[in-house]
């Protein structure tokens, strides 16, 4: 008995901190792709650029996807602790994702 | 498809006119075929694979329009890197679409919003004046665009048609190849656009025809790539040398040098287009089934712009080297035909009319749902308005969709008429910033409107009309050749320029209308739905509503056609307990009536059709305060109820036990009913056994005596065994009379061993007796505790087995008064198993002829002592049966000086 609630608890913390990293991808991306164009426009115009600009952007997507999948894990995760703990704990944790 | 392809290869490096046509028309009919079967799939209900999160994600590919397929190469040739701008923005929007979009495409879908005015128009109050300004941006924004997706076809066509693929010359039958081109796309959309008014508006025949143009392509565009990368370099090493040589020339050298300002403004209107372009709203939000595709589209569609984007460069400075005179925005198509791939460019052929079918037809079917939800319609409306009347017997639905098919001709023969004017002489790469800088001007009333509460309507007009009006003097015009882009100093770049100026002025008149105006009633009600993203609630009407109920059948039926209307309408009525067809008219009701009117003809129309029709009347801050107080009504009430159950579960709880004590009660009640029933018969059946013996005459007189003495004693037995039923009743129902005085325990010892003499006489026992310690008073029935003793002492004369039976007796006092009589023998004692029974009734330890009872006693025993306010309990591991029996000083003390666990 004492397991499902730690781990629902572990499910729904990992979960939001996934939400978390979620949110901030943005400014990271925005960051990664701004900067360089600002600090250094002529080291970035011609082939390195090429391959600097590619390369960010393909790391870029496999994050993209890595954290999707975690996300994806982690709501499953989340959904089966709160089923199997539904009919002794009702309480809603997790709340709503956006 | 082969057929067309086989004859290109047999007629050599040019491919003639007539084949050109007959593959393209192969092409197109294959798209109407797939359209047509997934519609068809769609209305059967087995759209499930049309549903897959790779269709949808592939239908957001109507991004890269053939303006990418085309003029991104033109872009990167003149620009270099900068190209990659216009998919950079995408991509980062998309890095956040597990929060963002989801979010986006939930509110959306909550409102059934139609259309990127319809969202904007919802929010700020279902105004229709401000849907119908946006709608004026889109469509001016979207003709050109549409113009040069026309002109990138007919421009390939010529390309291709011709004996000289490197004349990419202006003119000749270009006029014609649009106009075709035009009228097909528009019955393309008109067909699969426009079947019919669904109240989420969904095209799955379009949606899926674009999702394999995406492949096409995609598949096209990669080929190409790899041409020129392996084909016609020498794989990547060499592709980045060519890169870097092309750099050294410094006219080169100075276009594709990027230019922070450039490249950080081009990648927020690149970013703001994706959500704000009418066509990507249409596939993102408005063909989006639910929020849950964008899981996988939140990287795939990333990765599609990267795909198309990959092998731009090195076709752009491949098309440099071997094409110096070409047009650059061509080079895709140009660099395979030069080389002979005939094969490889009617490939890109298809692929680049792809592109530019797919956004012209969903431009098309989303400025269409605009221009017809938020100009013909209102107008229409208020042209027809009569007071009082209804028109109830006009079919709105062919009116909608009549007046959406008309926009669609409207649309793309605007397109058409533009190229025709601009005679196609306009790089094909401005035309599309030039939409996406216009339609960004509508981000920040989105977005705002989306997380800020406080945005209202005012700002989100003067924030709209001061950007698209900057974007249309600084911007649209110059593009098209009246005025000029400022000349700025500095080398301060205009078109950067321009795109700051007036989304910063856009965003500041939007936030300071905001802050210093006040929203009427319908827009805080909204403002908190999206913002919240909560479902939204129509305030109560205080109109008569009962009557009202078939009107707003009749109205739906206008607009849905009459059987979607009776099924809506009946399952309304049986979600309210109601048969029949006409719901009442609750809010709830009128809430869901008006969104899912508003998911075929937009917010607006539809906030005002049901004012119309339900006799609504204007809302005011009161009313708001009465939602704000139902809501916060029902939230308590949902609080009380919840306790309420839990106070229900509780007792539904203790009511389970009781009745499974009832029930065991009961069970119980049989088992003694049928052990008494035994223990009675038993004696009985030895008396009328034995009387019918002594009715035979000829018995001895002896024989008769003992038969006499049998029944007498059986009778005896049984007087004994009623005696105890008797007994244990009247303290079973604790209707005991205790005849209470003071007592000496000696004395009470005493009687008791003599009285247990009786029983098996011929046992000699050793008392074990400590005199002075009995000498202990108490107050109690003399009589009921003096039967206790009688009956354990007799319990241990009858079992004890011991070879030299000894019976130990203490007694001590007790700290609170009263006293404790511990009877012990030396036998085997009990079962620890049996310890707990020997107190139930008709519980016999040994075969019921030696103990000859009726297991009674010890159960009377434990009556007694609960009768008395005392306890007679077990002893376990005192080398033989022992029991303790506590007294306490007198019988009323029981509760505060025993404490045990008492009555059964």
């Amino acid at each position: 008995m004492p397991d499902r609630p730690l781990f629902l608890e572990r499910a729904s913390f990992r979960r939001r901190r996934l939400g978390d990293a979620a949110r901030v991808l943005p400014v990271l991306a925005l960051v990664a792709i701004l900067l360089p164009v600002w600090w250094l426009p002529a080291g970035v115009s011609l082939a390195f650029g090429a391959v600097w600009l590619f390369g960010t952007w393909a790391v870029l997507i496999v994050l993209v996807w890595a954290l999707h999948r975690g996300l994806m894990r982690a709501e499953a995760a989340t959904r089966q602790a709160h089923a199997q703990a539904a009919p002794e704990d009702e309480k809603d944790g997790a709340g709503d994702a956006l | 498809m082969r057929r067309p392809r086989q004859r290109t290869k047999k007629t050599g490096p040019a491919m003639p006119f007539e084949t050109l046509v007959a593959g393209s028309l192969a092409y197109v009919a294959l798209m109407f075929a797939v359209a047509f079967a997934a519609d068809r799939a769609a209305a059967r209900g087995r759209a499930g694979w049309l549903d897959h999160p790779l269709i949808y994600t592939l239908s957001l590919s109507v991004y890269c329009s053939a303006w990418t397929f085309y003029g991104a190469v033109g872009y990167a040739s003149r620009s270099g890197l900068e190209f990659a701008t216009i998919y950079l923005g995408p991509t980062i929007v998309f890095t956040g679409a597990w929060w963002g979009l989801r979010r986006l495409v939930r509110i959306a879908r909550m409102h059934h919003v139609t259309s990127v005015a319809d969202l904007i128009s919802a929010r700020f109050g279902k105004s229709n004046r401000l849907a119908a300004l946006i709608t004026l941006i889109a469509v001016i924004a979207a003709t050109p665009y549409v113009a040069l997706q026309l002109q990138s076809v007919s421009l390939s066509f010529e390309v291709f048609a011709t004996d000289a693929p490197r004349a990419a010359v202006i003119g000749g039958p270009a006029g014609g190849t649009a106009l075709w081109v035009a009228a097909g796309l528009a019955l393309f959309a008109i067909i699969f656009g426009t079947r019919n008014l669904a109240a989420d508006e969904r095209h799955h025949g379009v949606v899926t025809a674009i999702a394999l143009e995406a492949v096409v392509k995609l598949l096209a565009f990669l080929a190409v790539g790899v041409f020129v990368v392996w084909g016609l370099a020498e794989g990547p090493v060499d592709m980045l040398d060519r890169v870097a040589r092309a750099g050294r020339d410094p006219a080169v050298a100075e276009g594709w040098l990027l230019r922070p300002d450039r490249w950080t403004a081009l990648i927020v209107v690149s970013g703001a287009a994706i959500l704000t372009l009418p066509r990507m709203f249409q596939v993102m939000v408005v063909e989006a089934s639910d929020e849950d595709r964008l899981r996988v589209a939140g990287w795939a569609f990333p990765a599609y712009l990267f795909a198309m984007s990959f092998f731009v460069l090195p076709i752009a400075v491949m098309g440099q080297e071997l094409l110096p005179d070409a047009n650059p925005d061509l080079y895709v198509l140009t660099l395979p035909a030069d080389a002979g791939q005939n094969l490889l460019a009617f490939l890109v052929f298809l692929g680049g009319f792809s592109a530019a079918t797919s956004m012209v037809v969903v431009s098309a079917i989303a400025l269409a749902t605009m221009i017809s939800n938020h100009w013909l319609v209102p107008a229409w409306l208020a042209l027809r308005r009569r007071p009082g009347g209804e028109d109830a017997d006009r079919d709105l639905r062919g009116l909608i969709l009549n007046a959406r098919r008309l926009a669609i001709v409207a649309v793309l023969g605007a397109g058409w008429v533009y190229h025709q004017a601009s005679g196609g002489s306009v790089a094909l790469a401005s035309m599309g910033l030039v939409a996406f800088t216009g339609m960004a001007q509508v981000l920040p009333a989105m977005l705002g409107g989306l997380l800020w509460r406080g945005a209202n309507r005012r700002g989100a007009f003067a924030g709209v009309g001061l950007g698209s009006g900057l974007w249309l003097a600084l911007i649209f015009l110059p593009s098209v050749g009246i005025g000029q882009m400022p000349l700025l100093p500095g080398g301060i770049d205009p078109l950067a320029f321009a795109i700051f100026l007036s989304l910063s002025l856009n965003t500041l008149a939007f936030v300071g209308l905001s802050i210093f105006g006040f929203p009427d009633p319908v827009e805080r009600l909204q403002g908190l739905s999206f913002v919240s993203a909560v479902e939204p609630v129509r305030p109560r009407s205080p109109a008569r509503a009962e009557d009202r109920a078939e009107p707003l059948l009749a109205m739906a039926r206008r607009v849905w056609g009459p059987d979607e209307a009776l099924r809506f309408f009946r399952a309304e009525a049986a979600a309210q307990g109601k048969s029949g067809y006409l719901p009442d008219p609750t809010p709830d009701f009128l809430t869901r009536l008006e969104r899912r009117l508003a998911g075929a003809i937009g917010a607006a129309t539809a906030h005002a059709m049901i004012d119309r029709v339900a006799g609504g009347v204007a809302l005011t801050v009161a009313d708001l305060m009465q939602v704000a107080s139902e809501a916060r009504r029902a939230k308590e009430e949902t609080r009380r109820l919840e306790s309420a159950r839990a106070e229900l579960a509780r007792t539904a709880g203790q009511l389970r036990e009781a009745n499974d004590k009832l029930t065991a009660l009961s069970v119980q009640k049989d088992a003694f009913l049928g052990q008494i029933s035994h223990e009675l018969r038993t004696p009985m059946t030895s008396i009328r056994a034995f009387s019918d013996i002594m009715k035979t005459p000829d018995l001895s007189e002896a024989e008769r005596r003992n038969f006499a003495g049998i029944i007498h004693q059986e009778a005896g037995r049984l007087t004994r065994l009623l005696d105890d039923l008797l007994d244990l009743s009247v303290l079973e129902s604790g209707q005991a009379r205790l005849s209470v005085s003071a007592v000496n325990l000696h004395d009470l010892i005493g009687r008791a061993v003599q009285a247990a003499s009786a029983t098996r006489p011929e046992r000699s026992f050793t008392l074990d007796r400590d005199m002075p310690s009995e000498h202990l008073g108490v107050i109690t029935d003399a009589d009921r505790l003096l039967q206790v003793l009688i009956n354990v002492v007799t319990n241990a004369r009858k079992y004890c087995d011991a070879e030299r039976p000894v019976l130990t007796i203490r007694v001590h006092r007790r700290a609170g008064g009263g006293a404790v009589i511990e009877i012990a023998d030396n036998g085997r004692g009990i079962d620890r198993a049996r310890q707990s029974l020997i107190f139930e009734k008709f519980s016999r330890l040994n075969d019921p002829a030696r103990a000859g009872g009726a297991g009674l006693g010890l159960a009377i025993c434990r009556e007694i002592m609960t009768v008395l306010g005392g306890d007679i309990a077990y002893l376990p591991g005192q080398g033989g049966a022992a029991f303790r029996i506590v007294l306490p000083p007198h019988p009323g003390a029981a509760g505060r000086s025993v404490g045990t666990a008492g009555s059964p």
